[in-house]
């Protein structure tokens, strides 16, 4: 910076040293700008990549674009021998999975979120902030081997039995609860997306509930607030906005999720009939078959990927969008 | 009006009750999960790790025995690749971001952008680098392996190089601006200096991070029975081997697959625990 503010034109009049110094000052200008332009180009990089990932995918996918229209959206078939192919059935099954996630995630979040600001103890807040942080380390594919091994069986006995036989005869949510009772399918695989963007949404929340001023929940306190009541009336509104992209941010890595799904989700090309009953989801046909695709089947799943990106980095963008402003209200 | 105000104050504090003590159930549920998936684990992973998975290859379909020396040479190699390749750009990137990006809508842009790679699929980060570079060579290859998991690393690194060189009194930089040093030496001998031990720290957050990605390798680095350390062909790695074998219905493949999973956690847990460790240390210290 200081070279740019010296000036070159009355140190090179005349006297050697000063002229040495500006000679010095132009090299080290002329290296900043150097050392400006390659890290500028190093994170131009990260654009680079966005657009590789949108053109390479869209350009695999357009035969199957080309084929099915924009009718691929809401067709329900799957068939590789015949080579009729239509996403409706992965993304429903990807919607639904990631949305039981969300309702079984997000009140168990906040309820974190509430502790570890206002009701733990302040030694133990550091480490069971930690121990939270650790569930997000585990490797997705430990989720899944630990849904399908274990989880699956004890849910099937202790959860899916008791529900189908309570709820399955009622009237109107009884179909709900209906199909082969073997732990695996769209519940299963909710619950374990759940628990694998709990921490995701956990950490989010308790960092907008910790930049409410503090001033505020004194107040609230001072004119006689339960604990509760601070938390529902007065922290919750102010930190609504990062609440609310901290969930879209864990649906966004729910919605991606491939090896956790992939295990417990049941793997069947049709659309469930129940909450038990198996599906799939894009991640999981992707990860299925691309293996063996040819021809149609190929781009179908370049389609398939295209749309997870697209949906996935609209939810993303507008998590980060609504957290950055969150920020930014409170700050200024 | 007596009694009216204390049964009002009654039902708060019970509603109060009811709400902290969800939270708490909440939060030991999730301790619960955490410890249920260790327990498990453990329990499982234990009793199928022996000297010999480290001196074994991959068996063959209904073959006994057979360890995961492959898998992990591979698991290593890939890595150990794609970190190289990652911590250079991201940092860089990361430097950008801090000294440059203040100013300029472009930054501020990749920023934004980082942060949604950050959380995107990953298996669409498979599907693209099998595009630009399986499809286009002809064959999986540790390499394409390498490249999509830098795909994920480099901004892991990017942004916690960014954070902590924000972390970074101005005073310091200044300092040196004073002593007549440009901006590039002040940036690389003072300013990322006194950032280190945080730059570490997201270093081994993205090793972990990436250490136990298994989808964007299925279409990449894909699988290879037996040991190999040629990164321009197939190679086995450690989550691509653990996802086939616990699907497998092979006894002895599925016991390995737990080893696998026991090894890969207890590294990832351990790299996780050692990032804290090392940056509480160096901050307080």
């Amino acid at each position: 910076m200081q070279a740019a503010t010296m000036n070159p034109s009355t140190a090179s009049s005349g006297q050697s040293p000063s002229a040495s110094m500006a000679a010095i000052a132009r090299r080290q200008k002329r290296q900043d700008q150097i050392f400006h332009r390659v890290t500028q180009a190093f994170s131009l990089l990260v654009l680079l990549a966005l657009a590789g990932i949108i053109i390479s995918l869209f350009i695999n996918a357009w035969p199957s674009f080309a084929k099915f229209g924009a009718h691929f959206l809401w067709y329900v078939e799957w068939d590789i021998v015949k080579g009729e192919f239509g996403a409706a059935i992965a993304i429903v099954g990807t919607v639904i999975s990631a949305g039981l996630a969300m309702l079984i995630a997000v009140p168990l979040a906040f309820g974190i979120a509430l502790f570890l600001t206002e009701t733990c103890p302040v030694w133990l807040r550091r480490p069971l902030g930690v121990a939270i942080e650790l569930l997000a380390a585990v490797p997705s594919i430990i989720y899944g081997m630990f849904g399908l091994f274990v989880f699956a069986p004890v849910f099937a006995t202790y959860m899916q039995a008791p529900l189908q036989s309570v709820l399955g005869g009622m009237p109107l949510v009884g179909w709900l609860f209906g199909g082969a009772v073997n732990g695996l399918g769209i519940m299963a695989a909710g619950i374990i997306l759940a628990f694998m963007v709990l921490p995701f949404i956990a950490a989010v929340m308790r960092d907008v509930f910790e930049i409410t001023p503090p001033i505020l929940r004194e107040s609230a306190y001072g004119l006689g607030c339960t604990t509760w009541e601070v938390v529902r009336k007065v922290v919750l509104p102010y930190t609504q906005k990062g609440v609310i992209g901290g969930v879209m941010l864990g649906m966004g890595r729910a919605l991606g999720e491939t090896m956790a799904v992939t295990f417990v989700i049941g793997n069947a090309n049709r659309l469930p009939t129940s909450l038990f009953s198996p599906g799939t989801s894009i991640a999981s046909v992707l990860a299925n078959e691309f293996g063996e695709a040819e021809g149609l089947h190929f781009n179908t799943l370049f389609a398939l990927g295209f749309l997870l990106f697209i949906i996935t980095f609209a939810v993303l963008a507008l998590a980060k969008w609504m957290i950055v402003r969150a920020e930014r209200s409170k700050g200024g | 009006m007596q009694s009216n105000s204390s049964a009002l104050y009654a039902s708060r504090k019970r509603a109060n009750q009811i709400g902290l003590f969800l939270s708490m159930l909440a939060m030991v549920l999730g301790l619960a999960a955490l410890l249920w998936i260790l327990i498990v684990l453990f329990g499982n992973g234990l009793a199928a790790l022996d000297w010999s998975i480290f001196v074994n290859d991959t068996p063959a379909p209904g073959s006994e025995g057979g360890g995961l020396r492959n898998a992990m040479v591979g698991s290593l190699m890939i890595v150990g690749l794609a970190v190289l390749v990652s911590t250079p750009v991201g940092i860089l990137a990361g430097i950008y971001l801090t000294e440059y990006g203040d100013s300029s809508k472009t930054a501020e842009f990749t920023r934004f952008i980082t942060d949604i790679m950050l959380s995107a699929p990953s298996i669409v980060l498979g599907l693209f680098v099998y595009a630009i570079a399986v499809a286009t060579i002809g064959n999986f290859s540790g390499y394409a392996g390498s490249l999509a998991l830098a795909l994920i690393a480099v901004p892991v690194v990017m942004r916690t190089t960014e954070n902590m060189m924000r972390l970074v009194p101005g005073s310091l930089r200044e300092a040196a601006f004073a002593l007549g040093a440009p901006r590039w030496k002040v940036t690389t001998m003072v300013t990322l200096r006194a950032a280190r031990s945080g730059v570490i720290t997201g270093l081994l957050l993205a090793v972990a991070r990436i250490s136990g990605e298994t989808a964007p390798l299925l279409f990449t680095a894909l699988n290879n029975q037996f040991f190999s350390t040629d990164m321009s062909s197939p190679m086995a790695n450690l989550p691509v081997v653990i996802f086939q074998f616990a699907m497998s219905p092979y006894e002895n493949w599925i016991r390995l697959a737990w080893a696998g999973a026991l090894v890969i956690t207890l590294t990832v847990l351990l790299l996780n625990i050692l990032a804290r460790v090392f940056f509480r240390d160096k901050t307080t210290g």
